[in-house]
């Protein structure tokens, strides 16, 4: 980027640059123990992650902060403009993640009888995925990529796909084990919990495209309903 | 230079001569006098100049600066070793040599540490006291670990040493889970031909011939399986071996897909099975002859497998985006449920076990494709779907000019 009359300024960006990045490790080491929690059956991980999604909160209220600091005294323009939009955008929507991922750690404790479920081992599958894009997303970020962005959103497809089956897989599961419908629908959840992921790492390559190009990535209609 | 500080000799003799030579032939001795005058008057004010000159430059020619020499052939150094390094301030990348910049991005320098290092064990260590080291865990890519290591160089300034140890981590995690595959798949044939041994030689002479000639075959059968098995073994613990090496020669796909499809040629009068399409391009890439050609030819073994058998297998080589090339192989065939996609490269996984030992597979194909594909940095991608067929697609990092 190129570098401003004003010294100052650059510092701001830089350095709401880095509380993304820092805020973005933080998901996505949410994500990977939340689901090797849930896996493992160790609530002792589960609640680690839980007590670390603080942090991410207090992060993104130190961006809102900055962001609002920079909009007010320096008043950006364009590309600046769009980098410190886009920072906020990025920032809600991290810790979106963060929640997500504290709601599936959240359910390690409730899930029994782990071993009996069929669709069990597609869930860390579907999560590996959701992860994936998350961590690429941010690399795009971090590069100031739109290529790599654009790649990102068209993952989506395979994590809704994924969704897709784990839920019919679970349906029927219950059907044919009611004795097993609390700990069904705890999975169902966790799903459901990475199949958002999923989704908000498309905004995210939404926003690092519009903050790299100025143009907006469009409109994906085929979400599922439910 | 030097020869400009002494006095010249050469120009004055020339001046001298062409005055003689001007008398000789008659000019007027005012005019000659004037000449030689402005000749000698130019050839030293030009001497005077050069004097002045010289203090200035004498410092760099006699005195060379040896911490600029130092410094420059420091930078030169760490700028080609092969381990990450980066150099910080409070907050900023403030250098990176080449191999930072080839893991991290090159985009790295004059942004926020964290940027480069984001997960939240590397950021703890940009808190913590010269000299420690943390151990982190997916900072490039999901199943990598490195080990950071801060040095101080000054109050203002450190350095950050990156050093891969995903190798050795993932020696470790692959053994226990494999050892245990690997003795079950050896088992069962084994077993078998254990069985059937052990009845011909208790019960030999009651066993009539035909029956016999059945258990026997039965018998080579089970033990050409475990021939087969220990050979993919083999090539799969090869490849682990080197998997961290990226292979160096330039391969021309088109001709490598080129011949591997020709191996599945019709018999005189047969079907075709196999379709090969290729662009306009030639793409070029960096790897192993020899796996590329495994990898091939694997799935289209496993297209003619698992496909219905009439329609032929189509094999395309087109471009793909960033600066890539992709290969897919496409059957079609009842084709694999959603739910086995994932899991389709692991080690012995089937999705329908019978059907699979009965084709004579291993479990290992597409887990040993896996492991080329990944030592070449490219991307594996199996799109399926129910009663339609299969697409195997690979994508390889073109070779730089």
């Amino acid at each position: 980027m190129v570098e401003h009359t004003v010294k100052a300024f650059d510092e701001d960006i830089t350095r709401l640059r880095g509380l993304i990045a820092e805020m973005g490790g933080l998901a996505e080491v949410a994500i990977s123990e939340a689901m090797a929690s849930l896996v493992k059956g160790s609530t002792t991980l589960a609640d680690a992650v839980i007590a670390r999604d603080k942090k991410i909160d207090a992060l993104e209220a130190q961006v809102d902060k900055l962001a609002v600091r920079v909009i007010a005294l320096r008043a950006p323009m364009a590309d600046d403009l769009r980098e410190v939009i886009a920072a906020l955008k990025i920032a809600g929507i991290l810790e979106r993640i963060g929640d997500y991922a504290k709601n599936i750690a959240r359910r390690t404790g409730r899930i029994t009888d782990r071993d009996r479920f069929g669709p069990f081992p597609l869930i860390p599958a579907m999560a590996e995925i959701a992860a994936e894009m998350v961590h690429d997303v941010l690399s795009a970020y971090a590069a100031r990529d739109p290529n790599l962005a654009m790649e990102i959103v068209e993952r989506d497809a395979k994590v809704d796909a994924f969704y897709d089956s784990i839920f019919r897989n679970l349906v029927s599961h219950m059907v044919e084990k009611p004795e097993s419908v609390g700990t069904a629908a705890h999975l169902l959840f966790v799903a459901r919990n990475l199949e958002r992921i999923g989704d908000h790492a498309t905004n995210l390559a939404e926003q690092v495209y519009f903050a790299a190009t100025a143009d907006y990535l469009g409109e994906r209609g085929d979400r599922p309903e439910n | 230079m030097s020869g400009n500080r002494q006095i010249p000799w050469a120009g004055m003799l020339l001046a001298l001569l062409t005055s003689i030579c001007l008398v000789w032939a008659s000019v007027s001795l005012l005019i000659v006098a004037v000449v030689a005058g402005v000749w000698f008057f130019s050839l030293w004010a030009d001497r005077l100049r050069s004097m002045e000159e010289e203090p200035a430059r004498q410092p760099i020619s006699e005195r060379p600066d040896l911490d600029a020499i130092a410094r420059n052939a420091m930078e030169a150094t760490v700028e080609s070793v092969s381990i990450p390094m980066i150099l910080t301030d409070e907050t900023r990348i403030r250098a990176a040599n080449a191999a930072a910049r080839a893991v991290l991005g090159k985009h790295l320098v004059g942004q926020d540490t964290r940027i480069a290092l984001r997960h939240p064990d590397a950021i703890r260590l940009l808190d913590q006291p010269d000299g420690s080291t943390v151990t982190v865990p997916a900072l490039t890519v999901s199943d990598s670990v490195w080990h950071l290591t801060r040095h101080g160089i000054d109050a203002r300034y450190r350095v950050i040493e990156m050093r891969d140890r995903t190798a050795e981590a993932d020696i470790s995690r692959a053994h226990t889970d494999f050892v245990a595959n690997a003795s079950h798949e050896l088992r069962t044939p084994l077993s078998s031909i254990i069985g059937y041994v052990e009845t011909l030689s208790d019960a030999g002479d009651k066993v009539d011939g035909a029956l016999t000639q059945r258990f026997l075959g039965t018998v080579l059968r089970e033990a050409r399986r475990m021939q087969t098995l220990l050979a993919d073994l083999m090539s799969l613990s090869q490849l682990e071996a080197e998997k961290h090496d990226l292979p160096e020669t330039r391969i021309e796909l088109p001709q490598l897909a080129q011949r591997v499809v020709r191996e599945f040629a019709p018999a005189p009068g047969g079907a075709i099975r196999v379709e090969f399409e290729k662009g306009e391009d030639a793409p070029v890439v960096r790897g192993d002859a020899k796996q590329l050609e495994q990898l091939l030819r694997n799935f289209i073994d496993n297209a003619l497998k698992y496909g219905d058998g009439e329609t032929p297998v189509r094999v395309v080589l087109k471009p793909a985006p960033r600066n890539m090339t992709e290969v897919s192989v496409t059957d079609t065939g009842a084709g694999i449920a959603p739910e086995h996609l994932p899991h389709l490269t692991r080690r012995f996984y089937r999705t329908d076990p019978g059907r699979s030992r009965a084709a004579g597979g291993t479990g290992l194909g597409l887990a040993i494709c896996k492991h080329i594909v990944e030592r070449h940095r490219g991307r594996l991608d199996i799109a399926s779907k129910l009663g339609v067929g299969t697409t195997v697609s690979v994508r390889l990092p073109l070779a730089a000019d």
